[in-house]
């Protein structure tokens, strides 16, 4: 490998990407839109989801219950109705999403029994809604029965101290406001990088290809290492800049919490982004035009890293089978890192292993590109 | 058939091709070719479309892998050393092959990075080859915006930059206005005399006299090589007269029959090129030959052929004779 050959081809390949409006497009305006349009696009976040409540009973704790309802951030209550046919009614209208119904036994049976239940009547036309609206529904009654319990406790003349370790809570790590959108900014920025990535590098052989100047450059003493080398700097570079954007609308923007060091967001970054720029590379190599390898790059990297890479759609609640296919999906790996620097802090010892397939993956993708763009030609 | 190799190429020999074979599936491209070119030599390669001479410069290039032969280029086996090859050349491809994207100047100093011109060095090589090109005042223009000659030139100067002992053109005049083609033969010969060889292929018959020797290719084979008056003198086995006549085709036909002496004959024009064996007993015997047919010759002389001529002749010959084979 020699320095000057690969500057030379730096040099070259900045030049025109810089007059290539289509790449430009790429590398500047791609990550931007996508940033805003996904990031407000897709929230999954129920705010004042409109209930309608029932309360069978109408004492005191019924009615403490229901403020808490009313109370969390959640919710919002519609309507108070009076019977289940009101109720299927207001649901059925849209008025409410779902509907909290209170037994005419709730304060007995809690006295009692010190367990009572409540009923959540739940829209299932949308089944999403309904699963998250059914979370938070538990997480507001579980709150409310730790409450009852522990001053029951106290009136038994229990030091509180003694009890709560024994309370069963339920929190939220990691994302205690249980903002959808700090799950999804930080997995978005990895679906942009894989998209911009590949598209970039697709261009950059097939455009040699189609225009004629391939023949002539294979014609030279440059080697396909310094051509591959040469060709991926200023995109690597570009991707940089990229994930810089990306990841500050994520945090300024956004205000996804960080809490991970720089260090390990720009080792596991700029692995990734090898990942992606050996891929579109290779498709670059192997088809010989623009709009082909563009094509084949986009279906290749966009679509595993939308749908198994467990940016939006959990990896856990996929089918096993398909839960084992996504450990090929090389995104996932970074999904997985960037949510843990972004949301816990993680560090590169704590992410070893998602650590060590994505460089696995580099250098099995550098590896394959380089083998595939040989000089001799036929 | 081929013609023998003019003596000087044998001692120098900057390019040796020894029974190059190279097939595409079944399709041969090129035929058990063989030739030599010596040092500070202008070879020029003729020939149809498809007669594989951009297939034969590809190899010598390192960019075609031959099917069977043996090249050499600088004493260096292309097959077993392309990357040592690619030092030594400066190319030429058919289809222009510069950056369209970037300026004269970006262009330059691109391939003079990729050949590692030296640095102290490089600022002069990108002046001659500007001033070579006639490019001055253009180095920060866009090369797509260039006119043709003006693109040709400038990938001569992109070839040379590096100065390589050996060049292969090809086509490097097609698609250029004769003044400009003028001019580009001008630069090659300059070359040339500063001791580069030269390998420059064209379509036009013309050119071939600019050439120190021609080889004539057809249907992957090299049918003729020797300088444009070797070729003329000799390659043609006979010499060439022509014939003017009221009735051009009955003429032509008897002629081809057994006329006394005459061992091909063809249309040119308004007049008939007849190869003999020897000019003056044609001159003798054909117009009573042909008067005893009622065709009375309105003219017949001795000509010298050109080299179209010997083309036309040898290519005819060779498709005869492929006829015959199959
Ligand atoms: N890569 C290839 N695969 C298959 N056939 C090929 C390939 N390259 C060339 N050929 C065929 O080989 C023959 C010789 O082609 P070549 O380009 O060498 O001809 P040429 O003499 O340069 O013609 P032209 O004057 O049109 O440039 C042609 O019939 C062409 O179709
Ligand atoms: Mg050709």
């Amino acid at each position: 490998m020699r320095v000057r050959r690969i500057k030379a081809m730096v040099v070259k390949e900045v030049l025109q990407v810089w007059r290539d409006p289509r790449s430009l497009i790429i590398a500047l305006l791609l990550p931007f839109t996508q940033m805003f349009l996904f990031g407000y696009g897709i929230n999954l976040d129920l705010k004042h989801l409109p209930i309608c409540t029932f309360d069978r009973e109408g004492s005191q704790f019924s009615q403490d219950l229901l403020k808490r309802f009313q109370a969390s951030l959640y919710f919002a209550i519609a309507e108070n109705v009076k019977t289940y046919p009101q109720l299927a009614a207001a649901i059925d209208r849209g008025d409410c999403q779902a509907g909290i119904v209170i037994p005419p036994d709730f304060s007995e049976r809690l006295n009692d029994t010190g367990s009572t239940s409540v009923q959540a009547i739940l829209d299932g036309t949308d089944d999403n809604t309904a699963n998250i609206a059914l979370g938070y529904a538990a997480t507001v009654v579980t709150g409310y029965s730790n409450d009852v319990r522990i001053s029951a406790l106290a009136r038994q003349g229990r030091a509180l101290q003694q009890v709560l370790p024994l309370a069963v809570q339920s929190r939220v790590w990691f994302n205690e406001d249980l903002e959808s959108r700090n799950f999804i900014v930080p997995g978005l920025v990895a679906v942009i990088l894989a998209l911009v990535g590949a598209q970039l590098t697709a261009l950059t052989i097939s455009r040699e290809w189609e225009r004629g100047t391939m023949e002539l450059l294979v014609s030279t003493p440059v080697t396909s290492t310094e051509v591959m080398v040469g060709k991926l700097i200023p995109y690597l570079v570009l991707g940089w800049l990229d994930a810089a954007f990306c990841l500050i609308v994520a945090a300024l923007w956004f205000d996804v919490p960080f809490r991970g060091t720089f260090a390990t967001l720009f080792l596991t970054t700029t692995l990734f982004l090898i990942v992606v720029l050996g891929i579109g590379y290779l498709f670059s190599v192997l088809i010989h035009s623009q709009i082909g390898a563009s094509q084949i790059a986009l279906v290749a990297t966009l679509l595993p890293a939308m749908l198994l890479s467990g940016y939006v759609f959990p990896i856990d609640q996929m089918p096993a089978f398909i839960q084992k296919v996504t450990y090929l999906i090389y995104a996932r790996y970074y999904v997985t890192i960037i949510k843990a620097i972004f949301l816990k802090g993680a560090g590169i010892a704590d992410l070893l292993a998602p650590i060590l397939f994505l460089a696995i993956y580099a250098l099995a993708v550098v590896a394959l590109a380089a083998r595939a763009f040989r000089k001799r030609l036929a | 058939m081929t013609a023998p190799v003019a003596a000087d190429a044998q001692v120098d020999a900057q390019v040796v091709v020894e029974n190059l074979v190279k097939r595409f599936g079944d399709f041969v491209a090129v035929d058990h070719a063989s030739f030599r070119i010596g040092h500070g030599e202008i070879m020029g390669f003729l020939g149809p479309n498809g007669a594989g001479k951009s297939t034969i410069i590809r190899i010598l290039c390192g960019l075609l892998r031959p099917s069977a032969g043996r090249v050499s280029v600088a004493g260096i086996d292309v097959a077993r050393d392309p990357e040592l090859v690619r030092q030594r050349i400066g190319y030429m491809s058919q289809k222009f092959s510069l950056y369209r994207d970037l300026t004269v100047e970006e262009n330059l100093r691109f391939f003079g990075g990729i050949y590692r011109v030296p640095r102290g060095e490089l600022a002069e090589r990108m002046r001659f080859a500007i001033d070579m090109a006639g490019l001055g005042g253009r180095e920060k223009t866009l090369v797509g915006t260039l006119a043709g000659g003006w693109q040709q030139r400038l990938a001569l100067g992109c070839a040379v930059l590096h100065r390589p002992p050996i060049l292969f053109l090809d086509e490097p005049t097609s698609g250029v206005e004769p003044k400009s083609r003028r001019r580009f033969w001008d630069l090659i010969h300059a070359l040339a005399a500063d001791g580069v060889t030269v390998l420059v292929s064209t379509h036009y018959m013309d050119e071939a006299e600019y050439c120190h020797r021609a080889a004539l290719i057809n249907q992957g084979r090299i049918i003729a090589t020797g300088s444009p008056d070797a070729l003329k003198h000799t390659a043609l086995g006979g010499e060439l007269l022509l014939i003017e006549c009221e009735a051009l085709g009955p003429a032509l036909a008897a002629l081809r029959q057994q006329a006394p002496g005459v061992i091909d004959a063809s249309v040119f024009g308004n007049a008939i090129h007849v190869l003999v064996r020897d000019a003056d007993r044609g001159i003798d015997e054909l117009p009573a030959y042909l008067e005893r047919r009622a065709l009375p010759p309105i003219r017949i002389e001795r000509i010298n052929p050109s080299l179209e001529d010997v083309f036309v002749q040898l290519i005819a010959a060779d498709a005869a004779k492929r006829r015959q084979a199959a």
